[in-house]
């Protein structure tokens, strides 16, 4: 990457909206077919275009989807050491290209390569980042308003980029629709080279090991949560939540007390000491319902609390409760569901694919 | 290795100044940010292992000597404060340069450790911005960290798995939340913290920034205005029946608002 400062155009000069479309696995990721529907309703209330930049390797046949999706324009630039994310050769194009073409914004899905792009990018471009953000406006004075959660929760922060252009921010995964698809939607592709030497290629990847247990997957972006609480009473209790969340394609979290006590790893925590999670939905399996606790969950879409408790505070919030023996609650919610899914189904549920296999995102 | 860490409130009483816009500190009991913490873990552990010398870099108000005395007790060699009245306000931009400025007056750095995110402000940009000042590599949400032949490899943890980075030194890792247990301060550590002389002060222009670097003037980004949040009002329907029959409730409920199948 080229660093020394450089002086940008006018401020008037930069048009367009930009999003970064994040390829893997042979198809584009959730967080970037979301962000094109919200980057499409921004670059219309500008009046302006919207921009697809696709770097990657063998990624041309996902620019047509990202058009149907509502892309005027998809800037491709391939290059076999592109196939697999890595920042400074990332950073190089996104850079690269902004100079060329001077876009108005520029927004990334926060999945972890986008927050790694974003971070090196806009130190590289002398720009500014609003992170993870959950909604999008434009200001009266056409600024963009980049919306995003601040103080655990507790508050929106509006942050605006009035003197530096481009705009950038990085938006939630699942905060935003799946737009819906047009196939008669016509766009443009366009092929760019951006000259990438050797150094720039500083670093390897290794070796790729896929999520397997549900234990260990990452609970900030799974759509359902099974969190367990001090009511599981024992480690080994988890694994009925296990179970539970295996059935219904989510993961396992857990409050603050049984991390504390060493029954789960700290990275399952939800509260504000843990993880903010918004899932959309949170099962609370015997967690009372701290503030701390409810400060890390209370934004999910819907809230399940099995307690045996009925005066437990998270029945406040719950969209639904259930006042039982947890270990009686649980087991028959596997149960029931099972029997659901071997009636409702004649021939075996398909499989679903492996993670880390082409096709999932 | 340089570890940079930042004094965060703890969690439970976060306000914002109506006023300015910025996160109110005072009163409010502090602790070294959580990520921070595993940072500097993972450096105590390098050491042990391949030896040298950890560095402690953090800008702040001079009440964040409390975390660098924290980091030096818990096994810290020396610590560094760029406290400074001009970088109040400043966003990411001006905060990872000040921090890189930093980096390069202690000098000769092999390695950069910072927390994947701070639990305040939750951007991650910091660690990655660092880097791309530097232009040097850099892994993000790191598990693990070791050095063979000069080279760092990090386990990096992302959505669907744990992928492996090589990169050269100088390097900036930051590493995953909760990766491992920070060590208690020991005995040794306390008494060298109240030996004192291990905690430096810079002022900006110590690291010769100007102050149209930094703070709000430096800052490519404004808090314009901060709402409270609307939350969703709650159905609130609990189930007191028999188990079989409040959990069968419970899932044709669940299945009509099509959360599951």
């Amino acid at each position: 990457m080229t660093h020394e400062h450089r002086t940008p155009p006018p401020m008037e000069a930069h048009t367009g909206v930009w999003v970064f479309l994040e390829a893997r696995n042979g198809a584009l990721r959730d967080v970037s077919v979301q962000l094109i529907g919200e980057a499409r309703r921004i670059a219309d209330k500008r009046g302006t275009e919207l921009t697809g930049i696709l770097p990657g390797w063998k990624v041309e046949p996902l620019a047509r989807p990202a058009i149907e999706f509502g892309c005027d324009r998809v800037i491709l630039v391939e290059d076999p050491r592109l196939e697999f994310y890595t920042s400074r050769p990332y950073t190089k194009v996104l850079a690269a290209l902004r100079w060329t073409h001077n876009p108005e914004v520029i927004l990334f899905g926060a999945s972890k390569n986008g927050r790694d792009l974003g971070g090196r990018l806009h130190a590289a471009i002398d720009t500014g980042l609003a992170a993870d953000c959950v909604r999008f406006d434009v200001t009266e004075e056409g600024f963009l308003d980049m919306i995003r959660p601040a103080f655990g929760g507790k508050s929106l922060a509006h942050i605006h980029c009035e003197e530096h252009r481009p705009q950038m921010a990085s938006a939630r995964w699942n905060v935003f629709p799946t737009p819906a698809r047009d196939p008669s939607r016509q766009g443009e592709v366009v092929r760019e080279t951006v000259a990438l030497e050797d150094s720039d290629f500083d670093s390897r990847i290794v070796e790729f090991k896929p999520t397997e247990s549900h234990e260990t997957r990452k609970i900030d972006d799974a759509k359902i949560l099974v969190s367990g609480g001090f009511g599981l009473g024992d480690p080994k209790n988890f694994a009925v939540l296990d179970e539970l969340a295996s059935l219904l394609g989510g993961a396992v979290s857990a409050s603050r007390k049984p991390v504390d006590l060493g029954w789960v790893p700290k990275a399952l925590q939800v509260g504000q000491t843990g993880k903010t999670v918004r899932p959309q939905l949170y099962i609370a399996v015997g967690i009372s319902g701290a503030v701390q606790h409810l400060a890390g969950m209370q934004e999910s879409a819907k809230i399940v609390a099995i307690n045996s408790d009925p005066k437990a505070a998270i029945f406040e919030i719950a969209d639904y409760g259930i006042v039982g023996d947890l270990f009686q609650v649980v087991p028959e919610m596997i149960r029931q569901l099972k029997s659901f899914r071997g009636q409702a189904q004649a021939a075996p549920p398909p499989e679903p694919a492996p993670p880390g296999t082409p096709g999932g995102a | 290795m340089v570890v940079c860490i930042k004094q965060v409130p703890k969690a439970q009483e976060l306000q914002v100044d109506p006023v300015t816009k910025t996160l109110k500190r005072v009163g409010v009991p502090s602790e070294i940010n959580p990520p921070d913490q595993n940072a500097l873990e993972t450096a105590l552990a390098l050491r042990a292992k391949l030896g040298g010398e950890i560095v402690v870099i953090s800008m702040g108000p001079t009440s964040f000597d409390e975390s660098l005395e924290r980091a030096i007790a818990m096994g810290a060699d020396r610590a560094f404060l760029v406290s400074d009245r001009n970088l109040g306000g400043s966003d990411t931009v001006p905060t990872a340069l000040t921090l890189t400025r930093a980096i390069e007056k202690v000098g000769d750095v092999d390695l950069i450790l910072c927390g994947e995110e701070t639990t305040d402000a939750s951007t991650g940009h910091v660690g990655p911005g660092i880097a791309g000042h530097m232009d040097i590599p850099q892994i993000t949400y790191c598990s693990s960290v070791d050095i063979a032949d000069g080279r760092v490899r990090g386990v990096r943890m992302i959505e669907d798995g744990a992928e492996t980075w090589e990169v050269h030194m100088p390097c900036v890792v930051t590493i995953d939340f909760g990766c491992n247990k920070p060590r208690e301060p020991t005995l040794t550590g306390k008494i060298r913290v109240k030996r004192g002389g291990l905690i430096t002060h810079w002022s900006a222009a110590d690291l010769g920034l100007e102050p149209s670097q930094i703070g709000l003037k430096g800052s490519p980004t404004i808090v314009a205005k901060v709402d409270t949040v609307q939350l969703p009002s709650r159905q609130g329907k609990i189930f007191q029946e028999d188990p079989a029959i409040a959990v069968s409730l419970l899932l044709e409920a669940l299945r009509k608002d099509r959360l599951i199948a």
